[in-house]
């Protein structure tokens, strides 16, 4: 609901309220984040008004064109073409940026995939706009701007952004951070098919080879999520589940001293003073007394979750989540509620 | 001869950040300054092009005054040259006006360059959209997150593994590219590298030079703080905010409660989308 009055409401004369979000599609992955970016738009759309737009280009893209509208896009320009059958930044932020000069939405949204992380600049610097990088939230102010916010200083910091006066206001969101809506089979949406500008430059970049490949195994330095054991998960035994937990998260696993030198584990996942130092954006200690010289090598997680029977010990103490359970148990618990919860 | 220009930035040094632990702010004044280690890889590639032919290494930092600093330690390192942008003016630019004045500077003082080497991302602001925006700016094409870059008469050869794939592109001349963040690990430098480089400038160590706003020809009345499309409302601190949320209960409870507040994040880190809620989606 907009209680704001048009007064102090900031719109250009020349745009409209629509909000746009870049159709990316190339991977299951890619195409997720367009997805969970589509429900956040219609959230803000239903704050500053306008429609749910979402803009593909490609060639044979029907598939993903439906798919954006059952999970609420409310119009879908495309481009198909033979032409635009591969990604190419180039042609790609060209016709983008050609795209919204001619139909001037307020917003336009890209996932921070590598491509995205890559066309949006490009894109934003040819409309002489604004571009926040790597969203975590996007609201609307009282004067109908665009809140951007966005960590900085891996993590430690957070900016709020806005982009007052040029137009569209551009992001790009990191994948995961929005929920995508149900898949709704009666949606309908408008399509608007646009033609292939003829007077496209070559590109001058070729791709010579393109193999999907998943990344290769990460180094617990570099990880994401790291899950670090501590003597009270036990025993080497019951060691195996968290194994089997970094496995679903695609985490990587760490431990104290102890468990190092009693060779339940191998050296290199030693973590502390004498170990290595982590900046995971979730870390999950599981059974850690929290020692200084483990805790030391943790200063940047962004994100802690410790579990302990005893709520007192110093690790649950600098814990955002803390969990008074046996280590094993919950380990387990995780295990399952995962399990149910991913979506495929 | 292969012109390459590296663009370096100075940054705070983050695990050495003086925080008030109170208001949860950085005391920006008192933070140690370093060169961004992923400028620090893109100069490494350069460094490491150089060794396999003639080559002639530009770095180019937009700074305050003591910026000037990594300059002298780019060319500790193997750059053969440095130019310091520095004006009061420039102060506050977001990425669209960095890489305006960036382009300017390459414009103007390097003429005929073949490569431009960014990294991929500061580690304080870490947008990673300087280089992308310099590269649009100048109306040459880019290449973002290598790994290995190889030099062909009037193009490179790049490798990369971005959004799962892993790619070999070809790329025109000139150019510009990203350096990915675990690519071309920086060698150590030794002390005396560093003292020679900050030397008197003899016949090998040719100047530094410092160019201000005007010198690039943007006019009295610029002000990168006041022109730059975005602004910044509001800095803080996630960590100020920290309070630990205790769950206790049953195993069944602390884990549903565990996913319900905060599946969002765990998510997000996983790269997956979780269901927050049981009744959600199909039963
Ligand atoms: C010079 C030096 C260097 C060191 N370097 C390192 C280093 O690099 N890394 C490192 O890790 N350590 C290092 N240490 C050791 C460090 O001081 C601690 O001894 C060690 O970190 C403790 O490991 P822990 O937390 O696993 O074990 P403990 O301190 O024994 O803690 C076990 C925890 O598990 C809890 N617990 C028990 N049972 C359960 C259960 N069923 N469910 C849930 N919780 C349970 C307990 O309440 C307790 O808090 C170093 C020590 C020295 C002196
Ligand atoms: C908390 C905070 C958040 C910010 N968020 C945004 C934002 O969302 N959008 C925005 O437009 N601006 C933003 N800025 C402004 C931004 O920090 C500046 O524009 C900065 O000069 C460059 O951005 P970066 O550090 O993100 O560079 P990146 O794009 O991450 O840098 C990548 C590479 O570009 C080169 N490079 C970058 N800066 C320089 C330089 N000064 N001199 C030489 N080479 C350089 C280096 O090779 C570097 O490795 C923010 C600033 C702060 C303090």
């Amino acid at each position: 609901m907009n209680t704001t009055t048009t007064t102090d409401r900031i719109d250009m004369a020349d745009t409209t309220r629509d909000i746009w979000v870049f159709g990316d599609y190339r991977n299951y992955f890619q195409n997720r984040v367009t997805l969970q970016i589509l429900a956040r738009a219609r959230d803000l759309a239903s704050k500053t008004g306008g429609r749910v737009c979402a803009v593909v280009f490609g060639h044979k893209v029907d598939e993903y064109v439906a798919e954006y509208i059952a999970h609420g896009a409310e119009k879908v320009y495309t481009m198909d073409d033979p032409q635009l059958g591969s990604y190419s930044l180039e042609t790609y932020s060209r016709l983008m940026a050609r795209l919204v000069d001619k139909h001037r939405p307020a917003t336009l949204l890209v996932g921070a995939t590598r491509f995205g992380q890559e066309m949006a600049p490009r894109i934003a610097k040819k409309l002489k706009t604004g571009l926040t990088a790597d969203c975590i939230d996007l609201e609307i102010d009282e004067r109908g701007l665009l809140v951007q916010i966005a960590p900085s200083f891996g993590g430690n910091l957070i900016a709020k952004i806005v982009t007052p006066q040029a137009r569209p206001q551009m992001a790009t969101v990191r994948p995961g951070t929005f929920h995508e809506m149900p898949h709704d089979y009666d949606a309908t949406g408008e399509v608007i098919s646009e033609p292939l500008p003829k007077d496209l430059p070559k590109d001058k970049i070729r791709l010579i080879s393109s193999e999907l490949k998943p990344s290769e195994k990460q180094k617990i330095e570099d990880a994401d999520i790291v899950i670090c054991a501590g003597r009270g998960m036990g025993s080497k035994g019951k060691l195996k589940k968290l194994f089997d937990l970094a496995e679903l998260m695609k985490a990587e696993v760490g431990a104290t001293r102890p468990l190092v030198y009693a060779e339940w584990i191998a050296h290199e996942a030693m973590v502390g003073q004498a170990g290595k130092n982590i900046k995971p954006k979730v870390l999950f200690s599981f059974g850690i007394s929290g020692a200084i010289q483990h805790t030391a090598a943790l200063g940047d997680a962004d994100f802690i979750v410790a579990i302990n029977k005893n709520p007192n010990a110093a690790m649950m103490k600098m814990a955002d989540v803390a969990i008074v359970a046996d280590a094993n148990q919950v380990c387990l618990g995780i295990i399952k509620a995962i399990k149910e919860k991913v979506r495929d | 001869m292969l012109n390459i220009i590296v663009c370096i930035k100075q940054v705070p040094m983050v695990s050495q950040l003086p925080w008030d632990s109170r208001t949860g702010t950085l005391k920006r004044e008192l933070a140690q300054a370093m060169m961004d280690p992923a400028s620090r890889r893109g100069l490494e590639a350069a460094i490491q092009i150089k060794e396999q032919q003639p080559a002639r290494i530009t770095a180019i930092t937009m700074g305050p005054p003591m910026a000037e600093e990594i300059l002298h330690q780019a060319r500790a390192l193997g750059a053969d040259q440095g130019i310091l942008l520095t004006d009061r003016k420039m102060a506050g630019a977001d990425t669209f006006l960095t890489s305006l004045i960036l382009a300017r500077a390459i414009q103007q003082e390097c003429r005929g360059f073949d490569l431009i080497i960014c990294g991929a991302q500061t580690s304080d602001s870490e947008t990673g959209q300087v280089g992308p925006q310099l590269a649009e700016e100048l109306d040459i094409p880019a290449i973002g997150f290598v790994n290995h870059v190889a030099v062909k008469p009037t193009t490179i050869e790049v490798q990369r593994h971005v959004d799962d794939f892993s790619e070999t592109l070809e790329m025109d001349l000139p150019g510009l590219v990203t350096v990915d963040l675990t690519a071309y690990k920086p060698r150590y430098l030794a002390l005396a590298g560093v003292e020679q480089a900050f030397a008197p400038q003899g016949v090998n160590l040719p100047a530094i030079s410092i160019v201000d706003a005007s010198q690039l020809g943007f006019d009295g009345k610029f002000n990168a703080l006041k022109d730059s499309p975005t602004r910044i409302i509001d800095v803080f601190s996630p960590a100020a905010q920290k309070e630990t949320r205790v769950l206790k209960g049953s195993v069944k409870q602390v884990v549903d409660q565990l996913f319900d507040e905060y599946g969002k994040i765990i998510g997000g880190a996983m790269g997956k989308d979780l269901k927050t809620h049981d009744h959600d989606g199909v039963k």
